[in-house]
Order: C-alpha cells, then structure tokens, then sequence
C-alpha cells in the first residue's frame, strides 16, 4: 500500500501563508492547519468515518493552487454548466477560488457577493465575526481543519432583508486537473436575513484525467421567516473526490429545504447540518444516492433540535450497483428544551449487484420527553411483485426494473423546485436506465 | 387455442398440479371453480409465467407456440393477459405510463409503430369510460389508494386496452359489491368476441350470471374432476363441493 503523504502539506501551507500577509484569514488558517496537525486525518477508527477510508486519497500528491490559479477557459464553463445557468445567479469558482471575471451574476439592492477578506475587514464585519467557522464546533475532524489551512479566495453572500431572489444562485465548481492532482477548499459563508428568500445551487465538475480532491465548507445562516432551498448536485467524474460540508444554523423561525443529489463521482462525503436555534424551524432534507462504478458516497446528516416546537423531516433513497458503496449516517439530536418536536427520518435503499455495499446508521439521542421522534432504515432488492405484475402486462424485464428504479428515484427528484434543474437529473436518470423521455 | 395437456406444477418443492387437462378453443368462455387450496390460482400462475412454479410435467400450447418456454412478458405480447387476484399497488408509477409502456412493448413485439399521443388518450378515455372508471385514477400511482372495486375495475380496463386474446380472470369477483360486479362483468362481456377467450375462476356462481359460461370445470386436488355445462355452476352452488367428492368416491370404489 502507498504511504500516506501529509509532509506536503506544511511545505504549501506555509507558501500560502507567506503570499498572503496581512490577509483576514490568516489567522484563521494557522488555526486551522494547527487543527489538522492535532486531529490528523480520520481513520476508519473514527466512528464518524467508519465506513469511508478518506484518507487513502491522500496517497498521491496534489497541488494545491496558488493565489491566482483560479483561471480556465470560459468555453469550459460554458459547457460544463447545468442547463439553466445563463438565467441564474453563476458564481464561478476554479480549483476552489472564486473567479468573479467568469462568474455572471447582476448585484442589486437584494444582495451582495464579496470575498471573505472584505467581509471581515469592511461593513460586514460583524456578519463574519458572529458566523465564520461555527462548523467547526460540530464537525471537529481534520477533514475540516484542512479545509479552514487552506481556504484562499473565499466567498461571502448577503441576502438582504426581505429580498426574494428571482434567480437561483449557482455555485459552479470546476476544478482543473489535466496537468496535476488537485486539492481544492472552497470556502463560502452566507448569511440570509430576515423575510429573504432564496434558492441555491452546487455542482461539481472536475477538468482533465488527473485526479480532483474537492473539500468544501459551505456555512449558511438563516434568519427569521427566512425561506432557503439547496441544492447539491455531483455528477462528477470518477476521479474527482469530494467532502463538503453544508452547515445551516436557522437562527430564526425560518424554513430549509435541501435536496442532495449524488450520481456520479470517486469518493464523496457530505455532511449536511440543520441546526435549530429558534422554535419552531422547519426543516426538510432530501438525498439520492444512485451509484455504479467503484463511486462511494456517504451523507451524515445531522439534525440538532435546541428549541421547542421544531419540525424536520428527511429521506434519503439509494440505489447501488456494481461495486459502488453508500453510507448514510443521520443524526438526530434533541437537546433537553426541545420539547414538542417532530423529527422523521427514513433511509431506503435497493441493491442491485452483489458486489454493492450499504452502510446505514440512524442515530437518535433525545434529552427532552414530549416529543415525536421516528426513523427506520431499509435496504432491499427490487420488490419482485411489482416486477411480476408489470411483466404480465407485457413489458420487458430490464424496461421493468427501470421503470420502477426511476419510480423509487422520483420521489426525491421532485423535490427539485427549479425546474431546468429538475429536468436535467430526470434526464441524468432516464439516461443511466435508459430509459425514452 | 389454448391446449393444456397433463400439466404437473409444484411451488417450493409442494406438487399443485397433479396432471390437469384444458381445451380452449377461440371465443369460449370456461369457469373454473373448486374449493380452496385445489389449485386454481396455481393454474393462473402457471399460465401467466410465474417463475416461483416449476413445471414438472406436461405441455401447454398457446396459439401453436409453447407456452412454457416464454417470458411472462412475451406471454402478454402474445395475447394473455391474467387479471390478478390482488393487482399490486406500484408508487411512482402512474397507471397512464405503465399502460402507455405495456401497450408500446406489444406493439413493437407486433411490428407496429407506437401509438401516437391523440389515438392513445382517446384509446385510455373510450375504455376508462366502458369500466367507469374516474379519470383521475389514470394519473395517480398504479392501483396506491385504490379502493378493492377500483383495483379489479382497473385490471378490466387494462384487458380493454391491451386486447388479448385469451383473459384468465383470477377471482376478479372476489371483493366486489353488487354494483362493481356488474361493471366488471358488463366489461368482460363487451369484450368478449370470436377471437377473444376467457378463463374465469371463481369460488361463486355469482359472476357466472352475468359472464354465462360455455363450460363449467372443478378443480380439486390439482386436477379437473369434473366438468359440464353452466348448470354445472348451479349445482355446485346449490350443493357445495361434497357431491362432487362423493361421486368420486363411488367412481373410486366402483
């Protein structure tokens, strides 16, 4: 086996520190890389990872970009795009740095786009002191501390009080690998305001053979009657790796809405964090895990209940073939005032190979008595009856089991309210079942 | 039409069909009936391909091909078609898709081009009407949330697009009130031609009343014991199955 390499990493990060002097977030990386050198990189040991041997990518070298390495062909971010883009708020970032020449977007009264550095040296100063890295209070691994090392044109978004965004806002992630391996750590925080509301987009796209290591930290505070849909969408290449972080704070009675869906990929980790910090936050997270190839994707999720009267629901839905892996760990916490919540969790998944694997953990912990709490996990086969029944009617095994796969899908892709972005991972879909329209 | 020659069928290791015999020539109409556990369902498993029964013995001759040696899917193609004793429910699904998907499948197996959009939704509104069946059924999950009635309906509906040549109906009275049966029954009937056969199964006469039944076979013990006309059905109705089993005792020790 190869040797873990993390040497590297010092040699990189004190370049980076050195070309930036006098940066924001200097202090905030030399905190994070001392984070990473106590934590290391998690193992399998770690309960948390148990299932999703990260740190075997981390046999090969990558480069981690320089300042102003965050250029690509526009041709290449045209292409390469979910359909739908030109009418959206596209936010362009190459090898995990914002690129605002190619990004497209029309700044009005409703919203502002600026880096991390202006956030915390200018008017929202406060914005990035109250909500910067209040992740890492939860994800305390050093899959995170690595990315706040190496963080570098990182973005922070205001919505503004009571602005309904017409277009989505598209983070398009490209990372550049045709010449080197690659390390990227793109870094957003966003910060929704009262009465705002606003649709998100990620996806991730990795240029060139040789292999991407994409590790996202995406913070977003939400505020009071506050309306957030997001969307994260990896139709990646097999050699582009992923872990992201999405971590929600809903400060105020707001409503979240996410919908993660992961169809292509090397190995990728998401953790999606709801954290309610008002009564009565509701909240709704969806997944589809449709895997072939040796892709692996696992979604922790958590949900953390710290007042009353809360509502989440979640349901993750996978669909494993070949040699392909999916974990699920979902997390529901509900903290001792938390009474009156309703939370439901519900993991599904059909295994279609016998050389697939799933892994499904639901984890409840509930300090608080009057509450409604449920989840329940289940991994089977296609049902057989329903195989039977529609091959009675004269339709085709393999047009059989496709139909009912893309049934079994559906009920988390209609959860996409954009519908360009709906359609295009319909079609994603209908494609890999091959199946017409 | 369709020639069943002493066919033997077991299920898990556990022998159904025990040497069963059935002409059906095209247009006839054959109830069969027996008591539970004879074997009738089996027979309509066997029929429609049902890989969980092994058939051990015997040959069943569908339109010249052998039957036993197709798909459940090519079957259909071919002109059978079983109403289910208990349709299943498929979310996500919707009834007009799977309809739309299996009328397409056999079409290509004929030949044919697919139907366009206009001749297909006059096709679903003309046979949907003849079943009385809600239209909003076409666009919700196949058979989730129907009603008993609306399920069996729908099984008819779908005999009523896809026209085959031969229906087995699997207890497609079983569960119904009056005035579905008269429906489905007035379905079948509607349907019913030179060229178009049917099996019925069935515990009950009732059904017969209205589908009047060229002949009347009982099945027990995975056999046909017996079999005559639709005054067969009365009897049995009138007697139960005991004076069957008591002729058979007497033919036996004869």
């Amino acid at each position: 086996m190869d040797t873990i390499r993390t040497e590297y990493l010092e040699e990189r990060f004190k370049e980076l520190q050195s070309a930036q002097t006098g940066s924001a977030l200097q202090n905030w990386r030399s905190e994070g890389f001392k984070n990473f050198n106590k934590l290391g990189l998690p193992t399998l040991k770690n309960e948390e990872w148990k299932y999703t041997g990260i740190s075997r990518l981390f046999t090969k070298d990558y480069t981690i970009p320089s300042k102003k390495d965050n250029v690509i062909d526009r041709e290449i971010v045209d292409k390469t795009a979910i359909p739908g883009a030109s009418g959206m708020e596209h936010l362009v970032f190459v090898n995990g740095k914002f690129n605002k020449d190619l990004s497209s977007f029309q700044s009005n009264d409703g919203f502002e786009i600026c880096s991390l550095e202006e956030a915390f040296n200018g008017k929202y100063h406060e914005d990035a002191e109250a909500y910067f890295n209040k992740s890492s209070l939860f994800i305390k691994d050093g899959i995170h501390a690595l990315n706040s090392s190496f963080m570098n044109e990182s973005v922070f978004i205001k919505i503004r009080k009571n602005y309904h965004a017409t277009k989505p806002f598209y983070f398009d992630h490209i990372f550049d690998t045709t010449s080197n391996h690659l390390l990227a750590s793109p870094r957003i925080l966003v910060v929704i305001e009262e009465n705002a509301n606003v649709q998100m987009i990620g996806s991730y796209y990795t240029h060139g053979s040789m292999d991407s290591f994409s590790n996202e930290v995406m913070e977003i505070v939400v505020k009071e009657n506050a309306r957030l849909e997001y969307y994260k969408i990896q139709n990646d290449t097999p050699n582009g790796s992923h872990t992201g972080t999405t971590h929600i704070r809903q400060i105020g009675k707001s409503y979240v809405h996410t919908v993660n869906i992961s169809l292509n990929g090397g190995m990728i980790r998401n953790n999606t964090d709801i954290i309610m910090e008002e009564q009565a936050n509701e909240a709704h997270m969806y997944g589809l895990y449709f895997l072939k190839g040796n892709t692996h994707v696992d979604n922790h999720t958590l949900v953390d209940n710290t007042k009353p009267h809360c509502f989440s629901n979640e349901l993750y839905k996978g669909i494993i073939d070949e040699h392909a892996t999916g974990v699920f760990s979902g997390k529901i916490y509900v903290r001792p005032d938390a009474q009156k919540i309703n939370a439901y969790q519900s993991n599904k998944n059909i295994l279609l190979s016998d050389t697939g694997t799933i892994n499904t953990k639901p984890q409840l912990e509930i300090y608080a008595d009057d509450v409604k709490c449920s989840h329940g996990c289940t991994v089977g086969r296609l049902d057989d009856e329903a195989l039977y029944y529609l091959r009675a009617r004269g339709i085709n095994k393999d047009l059989a089991k496709s139909m009912l796969l893309k049934a079994f899908a559906d009920e988390i892709v209609m959860q996409i309210k954009i519908e360009q972005l709906k359609e295009y991972v319909e079609t994603q879909i209908s494609d890999r079942l091959q199946l017409a329209d | 039409m369709l020639s069943i020659k002493n066919i033997h069928a077991s299920i898990d290791g556990k022998q159904i069909l025990k040497g069963l015999n059935l002409e059906i020539k095209p247009g006839e109409v054959h109830a069969i009936m027996g008591p539970n556990g004879s074997g009738k369902s089996t027979l309509a498993s066997v029929l429609a391909g049902r890989e969980e029964y092994e058939v051990t013995e015997g040959s069943v001759e569908f339109e010249g091909k052998n039957l036993l040696e197709l798909s459940p899917e090519e079957r259909a193609k071919e002109g059978l078609f079983l109403a289910f004793q208990y349709p299943v429910e498929i979310p996500g699904v919707s009834t007009t898709n799977f309809i739309k998907a299996a009328l397409n499948e056999k079409r290509k197996y004929q030949g044919l081009e697919p139907l366009d959009a206009a001749s297909f939704l006059k096709l679903l509104r003309e046979k949907a009407a003849l079943l009385e069946l809600d239209k909003s059924l076409l666009s919700r999950s196949l058979n989730e949330g129907f009603s008993g009635g609306e399920k069996k309906r729908n099984e008819i509906f779908q005999m009523a697009v896809l026209d085959p040549k031969l229906t087995i109906l699997d207890e497609t009275d079983s569960g119904l009130d009056i005035d579905a049966l008269r429906i489905v029954a007035k379905g079948v009937n509607t349907l019913h031609n030179a060229d178009h056969s049917i099996i019925v199964i069935t515990h009950y006469q009732r059904l017969l009343n209205y589908l009047q039944p060229d002949f009347v076979h009982v099945l027990m013990n995975g056999r046909i014991v017996k079999s005559g006309g639709k005054e067969l059905a009365l009897e049995l109705e009138e007697k139960g199955y005991d004076f069957i089993k008591e002729e058979l005792q007497e033919s036996l020790t004869a």
